[in-house]
């Protein structure tokens, strides 16, 4: 259509949503309730144009699919999209999730309701064209761009330390991203385009990787978030609203795991093997430091913002250590901290809704008067820890495997966190399900109502189906991952074969 | 017999076309005001933006390729044309600013666009100016005209305070900028800029590199490069508001051109040399720029600042001293261009009965009050920050892709840091207006002021579509000095 393939159409899609919202809507009551429902058809659309998007998608294949093309500043900058193995399943994922914000907004936001829409339908576009871009100013371009959306939501319909978190997390941010776009400007002139099919097939300077992977590293990393540079992360979740959270835990967080397994690992493989041992310290302090300060945490949301850290690092591991089964477990994992995040954050934003308080203390006793909701958060919460049978032991699992091949330490440090998670969210559990009701607010609490079921549901089924059924993911990444390891494998040896040779 | 035909000879005057039509448009205004007086205040107006968008189309119309005259005084080539639209779509824009503000500050002076249109034509002398004797001319013909529009709003103690100041500390960098010229030509003996290459070629006499660090003095006061930045905020402070914008536009592009063209055309032999201490002045830009600007209340001292930082990311790509630096200045001249027009349309356009806002704190809850401006500035706050789709980013990307290519990792990443440090205050605008709540309810802008604000808008949040064709221009631009 209009010379646009199905991925413009993903990008694209949201756009046009908002700016009818912007534009073709009045600024009354009717005009608002409409925004809203304007909103959730448009990320619905976006969802099944994504579902189109998969049934193209051919898994044994391990190149770009659905590859779309247009010149931008000549042929060196190109607009270039595509999907392989490793895009597709974070694709999925976000047009996923952005319809239960825009569900999990629709009673808790009631001021400039039009303005919050719009920007969680541009914020959408600019997520997706993380995944798809395949030009690395055209990946910067949206990168960045997401920014102004996320500083906007969190600013203006945050809570109290709102202004404190939003600077907070564009500066951090910022300050790691103008380092790479240094680096993919070294890139630019060392193989004279900004194309990534060309720039994976371009082989750099060993001397020069080095430099590039820090660059992209400082970026990733903040994104990620990886101890140390993590701390932007629990003010921004403490004070972004419920869709927010979710969006930040599911979404932007992979940005930076995606970012190393399209970039470091394939583009710099003799880099990415040299600092390996770096990222599995930083990955195992995380895992164990952030889970002791999860523990430690009297506010609900930032509790599950230190899990987030503490599960990051399993990703990080993962994809560090160089083996199929690491970089499967870290797709995985990604996907599946997406779903489980993303559902603990909606949960504790029903009871936020109907209490006002994120304080641990404050609860106690819900299961006596919420018991749909109890069950629902204790799949979550089982699924956070680990549990077989959920998501969450899947992505662990296979990325202590991966671990372990590689360094049997690191796995034997970083498992110590399974046991940790379990400490935290179970006590956290413990807090604010069980126990007597000792405040007369909870008496007439009520239990999930409709569109809170009809939320969580779908958010239940798949954490469920992906942990007895981790195929599908599995499959659908396995031939690209074979394909990056292969190179990143093939400079491995290469390094250690020329270390065995010096004298 | 030849020394007569010599003397009479006309030089070829097609090359100076638009400046030629300025000069003569600023006599025929002058006549004008001088006989029919202050009623003829929109007249004067029109016809000063009517000959400064003829000027417009004839560069536009030049065909390619370069042409000098006046005794290779004044040359004509394919980056003085880029640079002159960037200087002329500025001064328009300058006057269409003023018209509203003037008006109701009471001082509309029919004399503004007189000075603005001679002061235009000093810029477009200096983009041109192929000897040190044309671009001593130039610049004061430019100096001289905006120290009087400095002080244009005489019975404020404030604006002739900035009048004042600019000129005596103009004066100053003028007298160093001349003492550098004469020491350059006492050591080369040439004041052309060719031929000054041509004897420094591949050694540099300690009495040109002298001559050329003062030299370099006098050029970094007019881009208000650091540490010759003193009277920026100051001035800009001080002046009229649409004065300020038109300082924060037009004259930064020639002087920035100026420095160019003197670098790159005369001193290429010497590269090493001067690239140290643009490098230097590009780093003090940007850091000072962005650490001074975090306590600024006032909008113009905080635009002051940022122009300073601006400046030292122009730099940044000139200090590359190869082809992609000339056009990593181009491109983000002209994003610069756009933005400082963009935000000054934006204040421009917040007007209460009192006047227009002037602090930070008077953009309070504007996205309430104001949501078409509060979008549009929040929009331009971020470009100027360099977050991509808009403009700045890309301005950004050029200009220090040059200097990555030209291997100033070090200076690269200094700049990039110290744009983050940018962004603090930069988002602190945004803040305001989005954050806050409501303190002030103003008036809609003038008519004039908010085409300005569309046109400039549109160009910035749409730059990624006509990002190949103005690099395109600008690097035929760059090309024509090399």
């Amino acid at each position: 259509m209009l010379g646009l393939g199905i991925l413009s159409g993903l990008i694209i899609l949201p756009l046009v949503g908002a700016l009818f919202i912007a534009f073709g809507l009045k600024e009354d009551d009717a005009g608002t309730r409409n925004a809203r429902w304007v909103a959730l058809w448009t990320t619905l659309a976006v969802f099944v144009l994504s579902l189109f998007a998969w049934a193209q998608f051919d898994i044994a294949k391990a190149g770009f699919q659905l590859v779309e093309r247009k010149e931008w500043l000549g042929q060196a900058v190109v607009y270039q999209l595509g999907v392989d193995g490793i895009s597709m399943p974070f694709v999925l994922l976000t047009t996923f999730l952005v319809p239960f914000c825009i569900v999990a907004s629709w009673e808790s936001i009631t001021k400039r309701v039009r303005e919050y829409m719009i920007a969680f339908l541009v914020l959408e576009t600019m997520m997706l064209g993380v995944f798809v871009a395949l030009d690395t100013v055209l990946f910067y371009v949206f990168f960045e761009a997401g920014l102004i959306p996320m500083f906007l939501i969190i600013g203006i319909w945050g809570g109290a330390r709102r202004i404190y978190a939003s600077f907070k997390l564009f500066l951090y941010t910022l300050l790691g991203s103008v380092l790479m776009l240094l680096a993919i400007m070294a890139m630019y002139w060392d193989a004279g385009t900004t194309d990534i099919v060309k720039l994976l097939a371009h082989k750099f300077d060993p001397k020069m990787q080095t430099w590039l992977w820090l660059a992209f590293f400082a970026s990733f990393a903040v994104k990620m978030p990886m101890w140390p540079v993590h701390t932007w992360l629990p003010d921004a979740h403490v004070e972004a609203p419920t869709a927010g959270s979710v969006i930040l835990a599911g979404i932007l967080l992979k940005m930076g795991g995606y970012g190393f397994i399209r970039f470091s690992l394939p583009m710099f493989p003799e880099a990415s093997h040299l600092f390996a041992p770096l990222v599995f310290a930083l990955s195992v302090i995380a895992i164990v430091y952030t889970s002791l300060v999860a523990l430690m945490q009297d506010d609900i949301k930032k509790l599950i913002a230190y899990s987030s850290v503490a599960h990051m690092g399993f990703v990080t591991m993962g994809i560090f250590s160089g083996n199929t089964q690491g970089v499967q477990g870290a797709v995985f994992q990604m996907v599946s901290h997406g779903l489980v995040s993303g559902a603990l954050f909606l949960c504790v934003g029903i009871v936020y809704d109907r209490m006002q308080t994120r304080e641990i203390t404050a609860y106690g006793g819900l299961v006596n008067r919420m018991p749909w909701y109890a069950l629902v958060f204790m799949v979550f919460t089982m699924a956070n820890v680990g549990l077989p049978g959920t998501s969450g032991f899947v992505g662990e699992f296979l990325t202590l495997l991966g671990a372990f091949k590689a360094n049997t330490w690191v796995a034997a440090i970083a498992t110590t966190g399974v046991i940790l998670s379990a400490c935290y969210a179970l006590w956290l559990f413990a807090r604010v399900i069980f126990g007597e009701v000792t405040k007369p607010v909870f008496e007439t609490i009520p239990d999930l109502d409709r569109r809170e079921m009809a939320m969580l549901a779908p958010l239940v089924i798949l954490v469920i189906y992906y942990g007895i059924q981790p195929g599908p993911i599995l499959d659908a990444c396995a031939a690209s991952v074979d394909q990056i390891l292969k190179t990143y494998q093939a400079a491995a040896s290469a390094v250690a074969k020329t270390a065995a040779l010096a004298p | 017999m030849n020394i007569t035909t010599q003397v009479f000879q006309i030089p070829w005057l097609s090359p100076a076309i638009p400046e030629i039509l300025l000069a003569c448009g600023a006599l025929v205004m002058i006549l004008i005001g001088a006989i029919r007086g202050q009623a003829m205040q929109r007249v004067i107006e029109m016809i000063a933006i009517g000959i400064m968008i003829i000027a417009l189309l004839i560069v536009v119309g030049y065909g390619p390729g370069k042409m000098v005259t006046f005794e290779n005084a004044f040359v004509n080539d394919a980056f003085a044309r880029f640079m002159k639209v960037l200087t002329l779509v500025g001064s328009i824009m300058a006057i269409l600013l003023s018209m509203d503000f003037m008006k109701s500050k009471g001082i509309e002076k029919f004399e503004y666009p007189i000075l603005i249109t001679l002061a235009t034509l000093g810029m477009m002398m200096m983009i041109s100016a192929n000897d040190l004797m044309a671009l001593y001319i130039g610049l004061e013909l430019q100096s001289l005209a905006l120290y009087v529009v400095a002080s244009i709003h005489r019975d404020d103690a404030k604006s002739s305070e900035a009048g004042l100041k600019y000129f005596v500390l103009g004066a100053l960098s003028s007298g160093m900028l001349l003492y550098g010229a004469s020491l350059i030509y006492g050591f080369t003996g040439n004041v052309n800029f060719d031929t000054i290459a041509k004897v420094l070629q591949g050694k540099a006499a300690t009495g040109a590199v002298f001559g050329l660090v003062f030299l370099t003095a006098g050029l970094a006061f007019k881009v208000s490069a650091v540490p010759f930045h003193m009277w920026t905020p100051d001035v800009y402070e001080g002046s009229p508001t649409p004065v300020t914008a038109f300082f924060a536009g037009a004259p930064k592009m020639a002087a920035m051109a100026l420095f160019v063209r003197v670098m790159i055309e005369a001193f290429p032999g010497i590269t090493q040399q001067w690239q140290q201490i643009v490098a230097f002045l590009a780093i003090a830009s940007m850091v000072l720029g962005a650490f001074a600007a975090i306590g600024q209340q006032n909008l113009k001292r905080l635009m002051a600042y940022s122009s300073i930082s601006n400046m030292g990311y122009a730099l940044v790509a000139l200090s590359a001293g190869n082809q992609a630096g000339v056009q990593g200045v181009a491109v983000f001249m002209a994003t610069y261009l756009m933005m400082t027009a963009g935000v000054f349309a934006c204040i421009l356009s917040l007007r209460t009965k009192d006047g227009h806002a002037e602090t930070i704190n008077d953009l309070a809850g504007l996205s309430q009050t104001r949501k078409g401006t509060a979008f549009v500035l929040a929009m331009l706050m971020f470009s100027l920050i360099g977050i991509p789709p808009l403009a700045g980013f890309f301005g950004k990307w050029e200009a220090f892709a040059a200097a990555i290519n030209a291997k100033l990792y070090i200076l690269a990443a200094i700049g990039m840091v110290s744009s983050v440090v940018s962004a603090f205050y930069y988002l602190r605008i945004v803040k305001v207006m989005y954050l806050d709540e409501a303190s002030v309810t103003y008036r809609q802008g003038a008519p004039e002021v908010n085409a300005v604000m569309g046109v400039t808008f549109g160009f910035v949040f749409l730059f990624f579509l006509v990002w190949g064709p103005v690099v395109n221009a600008a690097r035929v631009a760059a090309k024509s000095l090399f």
